[in-house]
């Protein structure tokens, strides 16, 4: 096997990132007679379940800033963020209609009722609001989520016209902890050396794994990796270390990550696509697979905004964890403009970083932002404080 | 606990018998909340869609609302700059108003409609039932007042029906978390009997106030459903479901609707009884209210009646059957939270409006979009169209905020309506489809 260079890689990923017809999608379907292709939305949907199906989860990040809105706006009064409409265009241009499913997670009022509009635009085509828990007591939401669980598996075994087994699960489980065994591992290569792996590569990265069958995605993962730690021609500039958090949902443009970059920020932690690192840790792959999945979600998954956390105390410390384990010396609270949760989360989180002496900016996006100046010129000042501090 | 005195009697003044009780009722109920300190009571935030005031009963805890507390500064005017205060104070723009009204109100000392300071919760009762919002806005609360909170999460009815499963776990939460903690914090043993005892007398209150919402469907139609309707919905919303104000405060108000159904009166507005009934209209969405009067003077004004709206059951859909079970207590609580309007799908909302059109011979709808709320506000443009073109009604839409002044221009509001109003003339003169 020849080894591909970290351009090959980040090009490849990049034309998968730019494709807003999902062609590679497509092909997988097409490939061989009755695949189905279930999507989602961000934040986290448990895919194990579509994969154990013998379907493709295809993750669903709305349209970026190549797209050009011109249905999907007269959905949507001003003041809503862009994603919910950018996700309409999609789906009223023809751009998602090889789907046989599209999932909608529970994050935020709008995709609760995105996922309404969604039923009534698209009858054919099965539509569903994933419910997860947000009390965490096993006998208690772990108890529902596993009985939503089956109801959506139930579904699948209805649309894929075949049994799902407690083995079909068991073995995606073992797919799926790969592959987030090797984000990790790409995450840590980027805490470790920001300079091998910057975070517009891993961004990209980490969002062919959204289209692409997972098998395959881990092993781009583990090529970038190797290709990116092997490099020889990056040098370590004397930028500072920042975490970057709020942008779980809406995607910011590939050039916001880009200008972060610039304005001398190394990006070693963020919220990016989370579905790929929302579980912490191998899920076991032996004995009830769903109550397994269920576990992991309730005691072992990341924290957002869009999660109710029951213990004032640990409230923001998972944010403080990651400066801390990563070593940043900043954070930066960037969120959609119009996001309830990020927005409402922010001045608590603030508070906890104001109490942990933890330096933080704030902005805010959209998918479509073109104007990247003010963004590098704060990120940029930012720095340079961050940085006057620790010579202090 | 909760004595009632009656003093004003419908016989008395049979126009204004509910609304001096229901001012009765507020100021009473303001009062055992601001004395509280002086009176050991122990308080409960909570919410309104979804609310268990039955339950907090039983623990004789006084139930605070912060939503309702938001709406009394808005229309006392005090919410412009409450919201002003949380901005200065790192709140974005973009949210919620009424959560920035009430951390403004806090931050300038709570002080409640009665001019008194209100206190602090003893426990916060996180019925998340309405949207998200609410759980980031008890998140904002506990920070400050670092009491108990008990979150109650109430499952989206996505697919437009309850599930077994849905069922289930709320109850397990009232078993497992809400009432062991309600217990504790309040130092009061949970009795079901005197919850079966509130339930029955919640139905009891119900039965009336759908009687009465259910009486815009004469013409003319002798209520506002959706101005006159938030006074009639506040204490099944509030305080008081479950009480014996409540009971008598419906009886109240039933008789004078009946009165004025008799005479084929209109509804009574802030200025008088209403003169001719030009209009019909079905609303959605939650109404201004710091300019909630010139809001509702741009209705009557013309002759227009909001004869069903889609807000005045955000605190339970008890027009389409349901009534709080003494027989099935806890599961009767869930199911009231499920089905609340908040909680209901976009597809079942469209569905419930295009009903209300039909079944209450409207003219139209209007869509009243509140800039800070998605939970309403996501999506109603598609709502709009859809009921337009299952009524084949004109459909117009409006925007405003809720308790932010800076959001309400009365000139652009005022255009819209009487614009809107001219396509219900075309369409009735069969001269023009809507636009
Ligand atoms: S960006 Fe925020 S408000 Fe918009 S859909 Fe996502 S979570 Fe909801
Ligand atoms: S977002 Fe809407 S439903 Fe939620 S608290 Fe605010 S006004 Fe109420």
């Amino acid at each position: 096997m020849t080894e591909k260079t970290v351009s090959e890689i980040v090009e490849r990923c990049q034309a998968l990132y730019d494709d807003l017809n999902f062609t590679s999608a497509r092909e997988w379907k097409a490939a061989v007679p009755g695949r189905k292709v279930i999507s989602y939305m961000p934040v986290y949907v448990p895919r194990e379940l579509i994969h154990a199906a013998g379907m493709l989860p295809l993750g669903i990040m709305g349209g970026g800033d190549n797209l050009e809105v011109i249905h999907g706006d007269a959905y949507y009064q001003s003041y809503i963020c862009r994603i919910p409409r950018s996700t309409i265009e999609l789906g009223v241009s023809g751009r998602v209609d090889f789907v046989d499913g599209m999932l909608f997670p529970s994050i935020c009022d709008v995709i609760r009722n995105l996922s309404g509009m969604w039923k009534m635009l698209f009858p054919d085509v099965y539509s569903k609001y994933f419910d997860v828990p947000q009390t965490y007591k096993d006998e208690v939401g772990g108890v529902f989520y596993t009985g939503e669980m089956r109801e959506f598996l139930e579904d699948l075994e209805r649309i894929g016209g075949r049994k799902i087994t407690d083995d079909d699960i068991n073995a995606s489980i073992a797919v799926y902890n790969e592959n987030r065994k090797v984000m990790n591992e790409l995450y840590a290569l980027r805490a470790a050396e920001p300079w091998k792996a910057p975070a517009s590569e891993a961004y990209l990265v980490m969002r062919a794994g959204l289209v692409l069958p997972v098998e395959e995605h881990t092993q781009l993962v583990r090529d970038y990796i190797a290709a990116a730690s092997a490099a020889t021609d990056r040098p370590m500039k004397d930028n500072s270390r920042v975490v970057l958090t709020g942008m779980f949902c809406e995607q910011p443009p590939l050039n916001l990550i880009k200008s972060l970059e610039l304005s001398g920020c190394y990006i070693v932690e963020d919220d990016f696509v989370l579905v790929s690192r929302w579980l912490i840790g191998d899920v076991p792959t032996t004995g009830d697979p769903v109550h397994n999945l269920s576990q992991a979600f309730l005691h072992s998954s990341m924290s957002t905004a869009a999660k109710y956390e029951p213990n004032q105390e640990e409230k923001g410390q998972f944010l403080v964890r990651a400066v801390r384990d990563t070593g940043a010396e900043g954070v930066i609270f960037a969120s959609t403009s119009f996001c309830d949760p990020a927005l409402l989360d922010r001045p608590i989180l603030q508070n906890v970083l104001k109490r942990a002496d933890i330096p933080f900016i704030a902005f805010k996006y959209a998918e479509n932002s073109g104007q990247m100046q003010p963004i590098r010129e704060q990120a940029g000042t930012f720095v340079d404080s961050i940085k006057l501090w620790s010579a202090a | 606990m909760r004595p009632s005195v009656v003093t004003a009697k419908a016989e008395d003044v049979l126009k204004d018998a509910s609304m001096i009780k229901q001012k009765e009722m507020m100021a009473k109920h303001y009062e055992r909340l601001s004395s509280a300190p002086e009176t050991g009571a122990k308080v409960a935030s909570t919410f309104v869609p979804g609310n268990l005031n039955e339950l907090i009963m039983c623990f004789d805890l006084v139930n605070n609302l912060p939503e309702v507390n938001a709406i009394q500064s808005g229309l006392r005017k005090q919410s412009g700059s409450y919201i002003m205060e949380a901005e200065r104070a790192g709140h974005s723009e973009d949210v919620c108003t009424y959560v920035k009204s009430d951390i403004g109100m806090m931050m300038k000392g709570n002080i409640g409609p009665n001019g008194k300071k209100l206190p602090d919760p003893d426990v916060l009762l996180l019925s998340y039932t309405g949207c998200f919002t609410f759980l980031k806005w008890f998140e904002l609360l506990r920070e400050q007042y670092k009491c108990p909170t008990i979150f109650l999460q109430t499952p989206y009815m996505a697919d437009g029906k309850v599930t077994p499963n849905m069922v289930q776990y709320m109850v397990k939460q009232f078993k497992e978390t809400v009432i062991p903690t309600l217990e504790e914090v309040s130092g009061v043993k949970f009795d079901i009997d005197r919850l079966r005892e509130y339930l029955k007398k919640s139905a009891q209150a119900e039965d009336d106030l759908v009687y009465i919402l259910e009486t815009g469907k004469n013409k003319p139609s002798p209520i506002d459903a959706y101005f006159g309707g938030i006074y009639y919905i506040g204490p099944i919303f509030g305080a008081f479901r479950g009480t014996d104000d409540a009971i008598d405060y419906y009886k109240f108000l039933r008789e004078e609707v009946d009165q004025r159904l008799l005479k084929g009166l209109g509804p009574v507005t802030p200025d008088g009884p209403m003169a001719e009934e030009k209009y019909r209209l079905v609303v959605e969405g939650p109404p201004n209210y710091t300019s909630f009067r010139q809001f509702w003077k741009m209705f009557y004004e013309e002759g227009a009646t909001v004869v069903a709206s889609s807000y005045t059951k955000v605190g339970g859909t008890y027009d389409y059957g349901f009534r709080h079970d003494p027989d099935r207590p806890l599961e009767s609580l869930a199911e009231y939270c499920l089905g609340v309007y908040t909680n209901r799908s976009l597809p079942m909302r469209i569905d419930m409006l295009s009903d209300y059109i039909n079944e209450y011979e409207a003219d139209g709808l209007l869509i009243n979009s509140i800039k800070s709320c998605n939970s309403f506000s996501a999506g109603q443009l598609l709502i709009m169209r859809e009921v337009e073109k299952r009524t084949g009604k004109p459909a117009a839409f409006i925007e405003t905020d809720l308790v932010d002044p800076r959001y309400f221009s009365a000139a652009n509001v005022k255009n819209r309506l009487e614009s809107y109003f001219q396509m219900v003339e075309q369409k009735r003169s069969g001269k023009g489809a809507a636009a």
